[in-house]
């Protein structure tokens, strides 16, 4: 293994005018190979790959959408025959038909080294010892991520969900280094670290947790590292796009540096579907440049994030977002005005008194909607009536400011909102649709 | 003399069974309740209490990650009469000392009555001046 600041140098550091030089020639084989599919052949019918000249011609293409993937499930986006494909994965079909990716030998080996290079970014190298509490199956965290660590040659163990206890009892005897979590379930694992008398720093040689596949804020991030005596590091990524590793933090932890060598990326209002400025926010689409068996052609992500512009002290010319703001379609709407979960979120974790779970109940109460909050208290817990109810009023008051309608906040105790091992449910509409 | 005693708190939720499950929790300790209240409002509750090992109680609460306080609370004792009832709150009163709120038991002849104040240092000042005693914890604990 290198003793390089960088998995791959050449790659990580090339030029502004590389990167778009190789994006424009990658593109153009992307569009040709996608044309080999029966979806894209239609779809992408009048296009010619060597009209493509610089990255910004890539607006003359179509969206690809998730309707697009359930309307041609299972197989109608497939670029190659049957027999080079070697894996698929499948998103949960809540609503309609899954989505399906299919991945070739050469797609499964981009992917795997594509998140070895994000992995040894945050230091990991071959002399970790790598715990991935992903669910392995159709999930992409739990092969994608064994696959990487494998690639990277860390020791790495498919500790998959739940059975904290079981999870503690790895790292301790394995020597766990790095372990890649859903955000809840780090704090979970940390309440668990906590009830069996047992402190991260001086018992365990963990010093590494990724943390990605449920939107967080920065605080929240903060009071994880603090909880576990980690670094945290955010991870991006979803099946459609492979899975973890379209975007990763580097040791800076301020914005994720998305692999231009792999995805070509942009950034449209979700109305007009035109490119807001950098800076802004909106919705990521997102092209895969490296992709055989299932190329995707400004697939919208419905992810809302904005580029960072100013260049990152870590020598990295891949350009960053910022952590994700939720996603399009976790918004909902109370009287009129928009709202996502994780601007309730940022509000209530800059308070000293919350804990660290939350839910966020929508009803209709009369002819009206009200939002109610209920928020777990943390350990600096004050047991005088008037100051807990100035909480409840700050709270509320702070949280009016962000979100332009007036919630009702509820104390609860500490623990008692539901936990699951899986992704944390945050908001729960009981509205009638 | 004049001394505080400590008291803990613990938050409990408005609904069945936060109490029971609360003070199942405290009954894995070998301690004994001197004192107990709860009071509440339309949302949540505090339940206080006043035992022989407050160590011994917190940390089976905090082991199970409870929101629960610590907090200085003043015990005097009087006849479980309303006129030394009286007596007592009468002193304080002209002392100008604040109660936030109070909570009271009684044994055959005695009553005592734990205070909360605003300011415990003005209000062991009165209790001194007047030539009153606050109790410790070791004479709760032996009543």
């Amino acid at each position: 293994m290198n003793n390089s600041k960088y998995y791959q140098p050449e790659i990580e550091t090339l030029s502004r005018q590389g990167i778009e030089q190789l994006q424009v020639d990658r593109l153009r084989k992307s569009i040709d190979q996608a044309k080999r599919s029966p979806f894209y052949s239609k779809q992408l019918a009048a296009i010619e790959s060597a009209k493509i000249n610089s990255v910004d011609d890539i607006r003359s293409l179509p969206f690809t959408t998730k309707a697009d993937l359930r309307e041609n499930y299972p197989f109608g986006l497939n670029a190659v025959d049957q027999s080079e494909i070697v894996r698929l994965h499948s998103s949960s079909g809540t609503t309609g038909n899954p989505t399906v990716i299919c991945h070739s030998k050469h797609d499964i080996d981009c992917w795997a080294n594509r998140l070895a290079r994000c992995l040894y970014m945050v230091g990991l190298r071959n002399t970790d010892v790598f715990q991935n509490t992903s669910g392995y199956g159709m999930f992409t965290g739990g092969l994608g991520f064994q696959n990487a660590a494998e690639w990277l040659g860390a020791l790495t163990v498919p500790a998959a969900t739940g059975n904290s206890p079981r999870q503690i009892k790895f790292i301790t005897d394995f020597g766990t280094t790095a372990i890649h979590a859903i955000p809840s379930y780090a704090i979970r694992l940390a309440e668990v670290f906590n009830q069996l008398g047992i402190e991260v720093k001086r018992d365990t040689k963990l010093t590494t947790l990724i943390i990605g596949a449920e939107p967080h804020t920065e605080q929240q991030r903060r009071k994880i590292e603090q909880m576990l005596s980690v670094k945290a590091y955010n991870c991006f990524g979803m099946s459609e796009m492979s899975g973890p590793g379209v975007a990763f933090e580097c040791t800076e932890q301020s914005g994720l540096h998305i692999w231009e060598d792999s995805f070509l990326v942009e950034i449209i209002d979700p109305d007009t579907l035109e490119p807001v400025p950098d800076g802004q926010i909106g919705e990521l689409v997102l092209t895969t440049l490296d992709r055989e068996a299932m190329p995707l052609i400004r697939y919208r992500t419905r992810d809302l994030t904005r580029i960072l512009t100013e260049p990152c002290p870590c020598g990295r010319t891949h350009r960053r977002i910022d952590r994700l703001k939720g996603r399009s379609d976790d918004m909902f709407i109370v009287k009129g005005v928009n709202i996502f979960p994780m601007q309730i979120e940022k509000i209530l974790m800059q308070f000293k008194e919350v804990g660290t779970s939350y839910l966020i109940t929508i009803e209709t109460v009369g002819n009206n909607d009200e939002i109610i909050i209920e928020v777990e208290l943390g350990d600096a817990f004050t047991d005088d009536y008037a100051q807990l109810q100035n909480l409840s009023r700050e709270m509320t008051r702070a949280l009016r400011d962000e979100i332009l309608v007036t919630p009702k906040v509820k104390l609860v105790g500490n623990g008692t909102l539901p936990q699951s091992e899986g992704k944390a449910i945050r908001v729960v509409d009981k509205r009638e649709k | 003399m004049a001394t505080t005693i400590t008291q803990i708190s613990i938050f409990l939720e408005n609904k069945i069974g936060s109490l029971n499950e609360t003070m199942e929790l405290i009954s894995r300790a070998e301690i004994r309740i001197i004192a107990a209240t709860v009071s509440d409002t339309s949302e949540y509750g505090i339940l206080r209490l006043i035992t022989t090992d407050n160590a011994r109680a917190m940390e089976l609460l905090r082991s199970e990650r409870k929101n629960c306080a610590q907090s200085e609370v003043i015990a005097l004792s009087c006849e479980a009469t309303a006129a030394s009832f009286y007596d007592r709150l009468k002193v304080l009163s002209a002392d100008g000392v604040v109660i936030d709120y109070m909570y009271c038991f009684s044994i055959k002849e005695r009553s005592f009555i734990i205070l909360r104040v605003s300011d415990n240092d003005k209000a062991m000042v009165s209790i001194m001046r007047n030539g009153l005693k606050s109790l410790s914890e070791s004479e709760l604990t032996n009543l």
